[in-house]
């Protein structure tokens, strides 16, 4: 029998090992999701296209596979450009899956046509539009392994709805036509190798600087050995959260704005920074002149367009970290740094990340600390963006890469819960967390109901200040506490009674003593989500900082 | 801020001109111009794309080029030997009585007159940039009604032996 466009592309999702299609139907993929109706493919009816898109992304963190989504022509595809904007800065593999008006129509602004190819160009990896059936296989087959090859990143395919209605005589052509391709995805230079080996072997001061690379290279076990071996001091990025246990002595934490005091000290005194799958974000260099001064710089990335672009760098490697690391780990020389790590042991414990209990207040560090003691730093935590980001960051202590799953590139509000959804799917032998603010759970609210209807047992620790309060934090210091439009909480609904609304569990907190027990609680759940609504110190600010535009060992530590 | 003259093999699919375009308008840069053909193999196209831009920024866009998935190669040819041509058209008056005036110019030149009209000649002329400028100089005064230019188009010279 012949296949038509619809049984094609499901075979090739089958092929690829794909378990679950997140989507919402409409009239150019309906055939599509007939098709679906009696396949083994599990289809996620999300609530909104942005959700469908977090959670294929939240997913493929979760797992490291790539992440499926799925939208109707026109509305439907525009609703997952910021879902696919979100995993394009972050490097996320998944494949977003377009219906389109017919061939015939395409140009015509016909019913429900957008040109999504031209509006996702700058925030795809590359992206398809499908004119010829006998093209399907290999375009499906094609996206997937461009989507996790190289640096991962999202692949688009719009798909007309006649070419999935149309039938194909033959085979399925699915041989990959990719003569430009490249992936830069092998060892290094064995020179540059041997130049860095000779570099850290020379090095009194050097720092790991360690990024989301690592993560999607599968190289956190190779990054532990090389500290341990010449005993030097790993600071991690935001994204790169997990890659080094935060328990160990040689750990620094996070570095940048937000970082840790003692890991922007040791990098700005270093005299060799190793960057390992990390992009030199301006989040983490501050003033450019002031970052690392002393410091000849070492850079290791899949993708030569990372190097060089922010920062002047001494030593670029390109290649995978892992197997970068592999190279170069025999070449490095077992050192002490004793009187490095001496100094660093000291910033430790000068400048430890602190905040001040006070009375009663629900601190909202003191909340994740506590879900860190509750869940032994194992569970997944998937953050909303904003203030909650940053203390999701800080005081939980990651020991494991895909713990942590954050949109640190883009900063997407609303990332959070469906994301979290995607983790749960990928990884149900997790408990999953989402660390939300008030302001960024009301942009993806609606996918509670995605949680309720699939049972997922999702833990929503929604840290309420009643503020849009990273920029209120902003307003404060900044702009003289003129706090223009950030107020929510006499707009916010009662959050308990929403997630009863959906069929969810929803436990109010609003004094200190309760957090633990309400934490408890919801772990006890199993066949649904719930949400914890803790009322939080509603002005409390993240600590320590680093002021826009200035060097990274000028932080404010707010506790002066 | 120095002319580059960035010549990308490309897979011959719809969309790849967007792409290309898309990358030096993201960064602000103004393509100079732009030529864009078939090459010895049909799957594959030239761009030849000229751009002024600090060396920096363009060692970015070059990076961002080679990323692309359509982009087989890329080379640019600021330190490289190269030949390079424009075509220019030009419909230029030929006021009577002037008219072998100009003919002697196009031959000066080594252009060609590829079309005769009344009062007007179209004129073809192939060249480096300061050659076709010279020329648009000498007949500018006879009155150029229209004219039209290739992006310019550029070859790496053959290896010299050692
Ligand atoms: C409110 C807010 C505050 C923030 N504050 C901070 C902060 O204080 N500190 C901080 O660190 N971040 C912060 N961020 C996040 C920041 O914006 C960036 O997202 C983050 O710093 C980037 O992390 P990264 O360098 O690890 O790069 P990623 O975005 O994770 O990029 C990964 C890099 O690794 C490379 N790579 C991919 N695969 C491989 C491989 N196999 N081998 C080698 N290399 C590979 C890629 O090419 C890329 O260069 C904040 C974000 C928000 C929203
Ligand atoms: C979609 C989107 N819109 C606006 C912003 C700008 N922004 C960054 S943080 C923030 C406040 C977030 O508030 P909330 O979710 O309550 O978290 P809090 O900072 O209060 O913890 C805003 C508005 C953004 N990052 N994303
Ligand atoms: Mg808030």
């Amino acid at each position: 029998m012949a296949k038509n466009g619809a049984d094609i592309l499901i075979d090739a999702l089958l092929a690829e090992g794909v378990e679950y299609v997140f989507g919402l139907p409409g009239g150019s993929v309906i055939a599509l999701y007939d098709a679906l109706y009696d396949v083994p493919l599990k289809t996620i009816l999300a609530r909104h296209e942005q959700g469908a898109g977090h959670m294929a992304d939240g997913y493929a963190r979760a797992t490291g596979k790539v992440g499926v989504c799925l939208a109707t022509s026109g509305p439907g595809a525009t609703n997952l450009v910021t879902a696919i904007a979100t995993a394009y800065m972050d490097s996320a593999p998944i494949v977003a899956i377009t219906g389109q008006v017919k061939t015939n129509l395409i140009g015509n602004d016909a019913f429900q046509e957008a040109d999504i190819t031209g509006i996702t160009r700058p925030v795809t990896k590359h992206n398809y539009l499908v004119k010829d059936v006998r093209d399907l296989g290999r375009v499906v087959r094609e996206a997937f392994h461009i989507a996790r090859t190289g640096r991962p990143g999202p692949v688009l395919i719009d798909l007309p709805a006649d070419v999935t209605a149309a039938a194909l005589e033959g085979d399925v052509n699915t041989k990959l036509d990719l003569p430009g391709y490249k992936t830069f995805g092998g060892k290094g230079h064995i020179g540059q190798v041997k130049k860095m080996a000779r570099a850290i072997n020379a090095a009194e001061r050097p720092v790991l600087y360690v990024g989301g690379g690592v993560i999607i290279s599968k190289a956190s076990e190779k990054i532990r050995e090389l500290a341990a071996k010449a005993n030097i001091p790993v600071t991690t990025t935001l994204m790169g959260l997990g890659v080094f246990p935060e328990t160990q002595d040689l750990s620094l934490g996070m570095l940048g704005m937000h970082g840790t005091v003692y890991a922007n000290y040791a990098v700005t005194n270093s005299d060799l920074l190793i960057a390992i799958g990390a992009r030199f974000d301006d989040r983490i260099t501050g003033r450019i002149d002031g970052f690392a001064p002393e410091a000849k710089i070492i850079h290791v990335d899949i993708d030569p367009t990372s190097i060089g672009k922010n920062v002047a760098v001494d030593v670029p490697v390109v290649g995978d970290a892992g197997m970068v690391l592999e190279q170069l780990i025999p070449l490095v020389e077992a050192k002490e740094h004793s009187e490095w790590l001496e100094r660093v042991a000291e910033w430790k414990s000068q400048y430890p990340l602190s905040y001040q209990s006070d009375g009663d207040l629900v601190k909202p560090q003191a909340v994740v600390e506590k879900i860190d003691e509750l869940t032994g730093g194992r569970a997944i935590i998937v953050t909303d963006v904003g203030q909650c980001q940053m203390w999701a960051a800080q005081y939980y202590r990651y020991n494991e890469p895909r713990t942590f799953l954050s949109s640190g590139g883009l900063g997407t509000m609303g990332f959070g819960l469906p994301a979290a959804i995607g983790a749960q799917f990928g990884r149900p032998d997790r408990d999953v967390f989402v660390v939300a603010g008030d302001g960024s759970l009301q942009m993806n609210i609606q996918e509670l109901s995605t949680a309720v209807v699939n049972h997922l047992p999702v833990k929503i620790a929604l840290l309420n200040n009643g503020y849009l309060g990273m920029v209120r934090q902003w307003q404060e210091m900044f702009y003289e506490r003129r706090y223009s439009h950030t107020y929510l909480a006499d707009g916010n609904p009662d959050f308990v009674k929403v997630a009863e609304a959906y069929g969810a569990r929803g436990i109010l907190v609003e004094k200190n003593d309760q957090v633990e027990n309400a934490i408890k609680e919801a772990m006890k759940v199993n066949d649904g989500p719930v949400l914890i609504d803790f009322r939080t110190a509603a002005e409390e600010n993240v600590f320590p900082m680093v002021p826009v535009g200035q060097a990274i060992d000028r932080m404010i530590s707010g506790m002066a | 801020m120095q002319k580059h003259i960035i010549s990308t093999l490309v897979a011959n699919r719809p969309g790849v001109l967007a792409r290309v375009a898309g990358l030096f308008s993201a960064r602000g840069f103004n393509i100079d111009s732009l030529a864009v053909g078939e090459t010895e193999q049909p799957d594959l196209s030239r761009m030849t794309i000229v751009v002024a831009g600090d060396e920096s920024i363009l060692e970015q866009v070059r990076k961002q080029l080679q990323k692309l998935v359509d982009v087989v190669k890329i080379q640019d040819f600021s330190n490289v030997r190269h030949v390079e041509r424009d075509l220019v058209m030009i419909r230029v008056q030929t006021p009577p009585g002037r008219r072998s005036e100009v003919i002697e110019l196009v031959d000066i030149f080594r252009a060609k007159v590829v079309d005769v009209g009344r009062n007007e000649l179209i004129v073809e002329l192939a060249g480096a940039e300061e050659k076709i400028e010279a020329f648009v100089d000498v007949v500018g005064p006879y009155g150029i009604q229209e004219m039209v230019r290739t992006g310019r188009i550029a070859l790496a010279r053959a290896k010299a032996e050692l």
